[in-house]
């Protein structure tokens, strides 16, 4: 099938890499192609093409080495006042309407689920229908619940102010707490943090003598642990003084040098050591007792193990479901740590309201606005320090509500280096605002544009009369399929879905809905069906640098049928989700969903078996989330970058991602 | 024979309502219903065998078209006939063996044919049944001279009647006949429904310590497979694909676990990601090939598919009744069974978006649920039938010793 090598040999490969400016050639063939539509659109949506002299020119033209993202970010980057922020902001809205300017594919992402207007969480939730009842009256509650909350979080402090020291202002009150922990981290340490804070801290050491200051640590864990021990019953631990310090102390700790010299070569240097610190817990190894012990003793989420555990997966999560939501979404309103928003956000992955990957990033990144809006920074402390040891603690928070995925785990990287490179003479309110707006640009660039680039590529691949396979539910493949479909192409649809979340059939409405033809089936079937399907589109959660494709569980088994049918793969992926991380198998790194839903199963006349067998341990049920695929079975990767084969997946990471996050 | 026939009736219709599935039952009712239409067949005085094969093969077409899928039916009607043809043959050469003997075994149709030639012919026609209908294929000898004789068949049996020197022997030998048919179809249902224990006794040889064992779809064959390696203290672990959308997976793990074995269900979607931790795949078959290609329930090609990609041993238990003498064209189309689009999508889920296709005609959602999947031999490592562990290049030559090469076209 010569459409199937086709792609690769095409010369959009080259803006991958290395490429010179004295590459002319290529322009040649840019205008036959740019003669159908979509090509054309792709001209126009190439951020680079945002130069005012305008029509059809190539990439290749434009002086390389560098790509677009840097025009927009990285360029700026070194020189970080706020000034660049703000012309980064209009550069940004500028090529928003340049790209805006295919309407089919605007109005399309309007209804889609990750759209700009940042109510992505709600409208997911609603719009699919998919949102539990539990849960909806708790979203529904939070507009209004937000104020109260705050005010109600207060309260439990208010007595803790009266034993701490009558002077600490009524701002800083709210960030007891995070201070606390800094006296301990560095007594001395960190008096020589910014000269800006050093007057403070030192007066207010001056005011409180060593032993005073024990003595409001003591008080302060008492009253945290016992407003804790009201939800829970872990009243105990009160008791215990400073051995049962959590164990996010290291952080703070290990970063106060780092600010004492606050040379920003060190810093730079010292990147790389944190990057890999920075989410240990993704990668945490479940089997390990005594790390689990840790997080354990220090989560707010209350995890009841499972009984039943699969012995292959011991290293991952398992826990009971079901049983913490209820508990979770009561305690909210007393909750001191964790920002409503990003509670909320958790409690939505928890409950599975939220899913998709971009959707889940989307609202992550949504929330950590919110929070980093409603953040001041505590007296005596660096906004960088304490900021990032915040968006730590949420960050676990958010695993222990759900596993990351890989996704996410890239954007909180980003917001992070982020935080660390703000510049130090920037005041707070303008830090805040250009974390937001960062952040924004996060979510605009990497995700939606991203998206709407892919759209366009990978839509030239769609030709009259093919027969497209789609496995479960993917936004940007809805995304392509629709635009496809109002385009004029002519060509029909084959969801292949899978228990026990059947999220095909959500893509099935959709689709039947716009006036696609469909053929569904399930995933048994798909070697029945392969047999007339002239091309598999395939999302993805993330792509690992050695080309393994890590989906949705199954996502393999379509890749692996299709290519011994010798039907081309093509995984649709924005560049965002790439992972420097190698992956071969399944196994390692995986997630557990609900092993409940398998053993549910919709028959009819034995309903009960796999609940009467529910106490026996020779049953268990295992439900993985994701599987890894084999770069060989993957024809070629959509991303924002273009169309590469998987072997590039590598270079993409290396040349694009330093540039977005560590400069 | 109004009972039989109705029996007959009654069970085409479960075939064909699909009230009756799976090999094992099927080929258990069908051999019971081939030996009441042989014991209730009246039998001519001459050329017996072919009224008995006439009467099989009837009954054998009515039930082959009540259920084509069924490939199991088929293949008990065709090993019924193929043991009427052996008794036949067996009754003719010990009726040989005295040759003083012969004119008076005149129920045998060759007699008729080879009266007036002499001796040396008839004997010749003997050798030529004899070898027609031993395992090897026909040679071109046989061939040559076996078809005007099989084809002469038929007409003898109105010529049969012409011997009048009728002896008390020869009724005893038409009583044999039958009697040695239906000992030899008893001795099918024996061997159909035994062949769980003849196949579980090999597991032993297959099954290790601490084996992590991927199966899929509701057989009875894996089930007692597996128990019989649990019963000889081996502990392994079983992995088992719970094959939506009619989750047969689900009743094999909960018999599993009924008897103890360690198993985790997992979804169909996982086979991939679980296979590489897999030691062995041990399917059962709905049938198997002549080729030496499976068709099992459906998802098994994938498991196969991954199976062979990882290396896997693709284990292929099977009886003899499952093993069909046809090549297969185009099997996953042709040889498979569409079922009802309710068991993946709930009409009322989709009613709405609907009507948005009403207009042009035709229906834009199709919804697609096959029953079975086909397995190419290359993807199959091992047969375990009752008889041994088989490759698949070598299915072809146990099914010429099951079927006499005459009955493959019904």
């Amino acid at each position: 099938m010569d459409p199937r090598r086709g792609p690769l040999a095409v010369p959009k490969v080259r803006r991958v890499g290395f490429f010179t400016s004295i590459e002319p050639s290529p322009e040649t063939p840019r205008p036959n192609r740019s003669l159908s539509g979509p090509a054309e659109a792709i001209t126009s949506s190439s951020p680079l093409s945002d130069s005012p002299s305008g029509q059809f020119i190539s990439p290749v033209q434009i002086p390389p080495s560098r790509h677009h993202s840097d025009n927009l970010a990285s360029r700026a980057a070194p020189v970080p006042v706020p000034g660049p922020s703000a012309f980064r902001r209009q550069l940004a809205n500028d090529r928003a309407l340049h790209v805006g300017s295919y309407n089919p594919v605007d109005s399309l992402l309007g209804t889609s689920p990750p759209s700009s207007n940042g109510e992505v969480s709600e409208d997911s939730g609603s719009l699919f229908g998919f949102q539990r009842s539990d849960s909806a009256k708790l979203s529904a509650s939070f507009p209004n619940g937000g104020f109260d909350m705050t005010m109600r979080v207060r309260a439990p402090q208010e007595s803790e102010a009266k034993v701490a020291i009558a002077s600490t202002s009524d701002g800083r009150k709210k960030n007891v707490e995070a201070s606390e922990r800094h006296y301990q981290a560095g007594e001395g340490e960190s008096v020589a943090a910014k000269p800006r804070k050093e007057k403070e801290t030192k007066s207010l050491k001056e005011k409180t003598s060593k032993a005073e200051r024990r003595a409001i640590q003591e008080a302060q864990r008492a009253a945290k642990a016992s407003a804790k021990g009201e939800g829970s019953k872990r009243a105990g631990e009160s008791s215990r003084p400073k051995p049962s310090k959590p164990a996010k102390q290291p952080q703070p700790k290990k970063e106060a040098p780092q600010v004492t010299s606050s040379v920003s070569e060190k810093r730079a240097v010292s990147v790389e050591k944190e990057r890999r610190m920075d989410v240990p817990q993704t990668q945490m190894q479940y089997d390990d007792k005594s790390r689990v012990d840790k997080a354990k003793r220090r989560s707010v989420v209350e995890q009841t193990e499972s009984k039943n555990k699969v012995e292959l997966f011991l290293h991952l999560p398992q826990y009971e479901r079901g049983n913490q939501l209820p508990n979770l979404s009561s305690n909210i309103f007393s909750l001191d740590t964790i920002h409503h928003a990003v509670y909320k956000v958790g409690l939505q992955h928890l409950a599975g309201d939220i899913s998709g990957d971009n959707a889940r990033c989307i609202a992550m990144l949504h929330a950590f606005q919110e929070a980093i809006n409603d953040y001041t920074t505590p007296p005596m402390k660096d906004l960088t320090m304490d900021l990032t040891a915040k968006i730590n603690g949420y960050v676990s928070f958010l695993i222990e509500c759900r596993p990351l995925s890989m996704s996410m785990g890239n954007a909180i990287r980003f917001l992070k280096n982020q935080i660390r490179k703000l510049p130090v003479d920037l005041s707070e309110p303008e830090a805040k605002a250009s974390l937001c707006s960062e952040i924004g640009r996060f979510i605009d660039e990497k995700i939606l544009l991203a998206d709407k680039v892919i759209v366009q590529h990978a839509v030239t691949k769609i030709r009259d009369g093919e027969v497209l396979l789609t496995y479960g539910f993917s936004c940007v493949v809805e995304m392509i399929l629709l635009y496809a479909h109002e385009i004029g192409r002519k060509f029909r649809v084959v969801i292949v879905d899978s228990r026990p979340n059947l999220e095909g059939q959500k893509l099935l409405r959709r689709l039947v809905t716009r006036g696609l033809d469909c053929t569904y089936t399930h995933i048994n079937a798909v070697s029945y069906i392969m047999g007339e399907v002239t091309r598999v589109f395939l999302g993805a959660s993330s792509i690992f640098s050695n080309g393994t494709l890590y989906s949705k569980v199954g996502t393999a088994c379509v890749a692996m049928v299709a290519n011994a049918f010798s039907v081309p793969v093509i995984v649709c992926c924005e560049a965002y989700k790439f992972h420097e991380r190698v992956l071969l198998d399944s196994i390692c790194s995986n997630e557990l969903g609900d092993p409940d839903a398998i053993a549910n199963v919709p028959l009819r006349n034995n309903k009960k078996h796999s609940k009467t067998m529910d106490n026996n341990k020779n049953l268990q049920f295992l439900n993985l989330m994701y599987d890894s695929t084999p770069a060989e079975y993957i024809s070629m990767i959509v991303t924002d970058y273009g169309m590469i084969p998987p072997t590039s997946i590598p270079v993409i990471v290396r040349e694009y991602r330093r540039e977005d996050l560590l400069l | 024979m109004p009972d039989v026939q109705s029996t007959v009736l009654e069970f085409v219709n479960k075939l064909r309502k699909r009230k009756i599935e799976g090999s094992q039952s099927t080929a258990k009712c069908t051999v019971e219903i081939l030996r009441s239409v042989i014991s209730q067949q009246r039998v001519p005085h001459s050329n017996q065998a072919s009224a008995l094969i006439d009467a099989v093969k009837a009954v054998g077409e009515q039930l082959v078209a009540a259920n084509p899928v069924e490939l199991a039916v088929g293949n008990v009607v065709r090993r019924v006939l193929h043991i009427i043809r052996e008794e036949d043959l067996s009754l003719a050469t010990a009726a040989m063996a005295g040759l003083d003997l012969l004119d008076a075994s005149d129920d045998d149709g060759e007699d008729d044919n080879c009266r007036g030639v002499g001796y040396s012919a008839m004997s010749a026609a003997v050798a030529a049944a004899a070898a027609r209908s031993t395992l090897r294929p026909p040679s071109l000898q046989t061939l040559l001279e076996g078809t005007p004789e099989s084809a002469a068949v038929p007409y003898t049996s109105s010529s049969g009647a012409d011997s009048e020197s009728k002896t008390a022997d020869k009724s005893s030998i038409t009583r044999k006949l039958k009697h040695d048919v239906i000992e030899g179809v008893n001795h099918l249902i024996l061997e159909i429904s035994g062949c769980h224990e003849q196949i579980a006794e090999q597991a032993i040889e297959h099954i290790h310590q601490n084996e992590v064992i991927l199966t899929l779809g509701s057989s009875r064959t894996v089930l007692e497979f597996l128990c019989a390696a649990k019963e000889k203290k081996r502990s392994f672990r079983v992995f088992v694909a719970e094959g939506a959308p009619r989750y047969q997976g689900h009743l094999l793990a909960k018999e599993l676990v009924a008897r103890g074995l360690q198993t985790t269900v997992i979804t169909d979607s996982a086979v991939f990601a679980m296979i590489s931790r897999v030691n062995m795949v041990i399917i059962g078959a709905h049938a198997v090939m002549a080729n030496g290609g499976v068709i099992g329930p459906v998802g098994v090609n994938m498991a196969a598919l991954a199976a062979k990609k990882h290396a896997v041993p693709f284990v292929v238990l099977a009886g003899s009744h499952k093993l069909c003498p046809l090549y297969p064209h185009n099997p996953e189309v042709l040889l498979n069974e569409l079922r009802s689009p309710s068991e993946l999508l709930d009409f009322g889920e989709v009613s709405d978006c609907l009507d948005f296709g009403a207009g042009s005609g035709s229906p834009l959602l199709q919804v697609v649920n096959p029953t079975f999947d086909y397995v190419p031999p290359s993807l199959v490592s091992l047969f375990i039938t009752d008889t041994g562990g088989h490759n698949p290049s070598y299915m072809y030559r146990l099914i010429a010793d099951y079927y006499s090469a005459d009955d493959l076209v019904m």
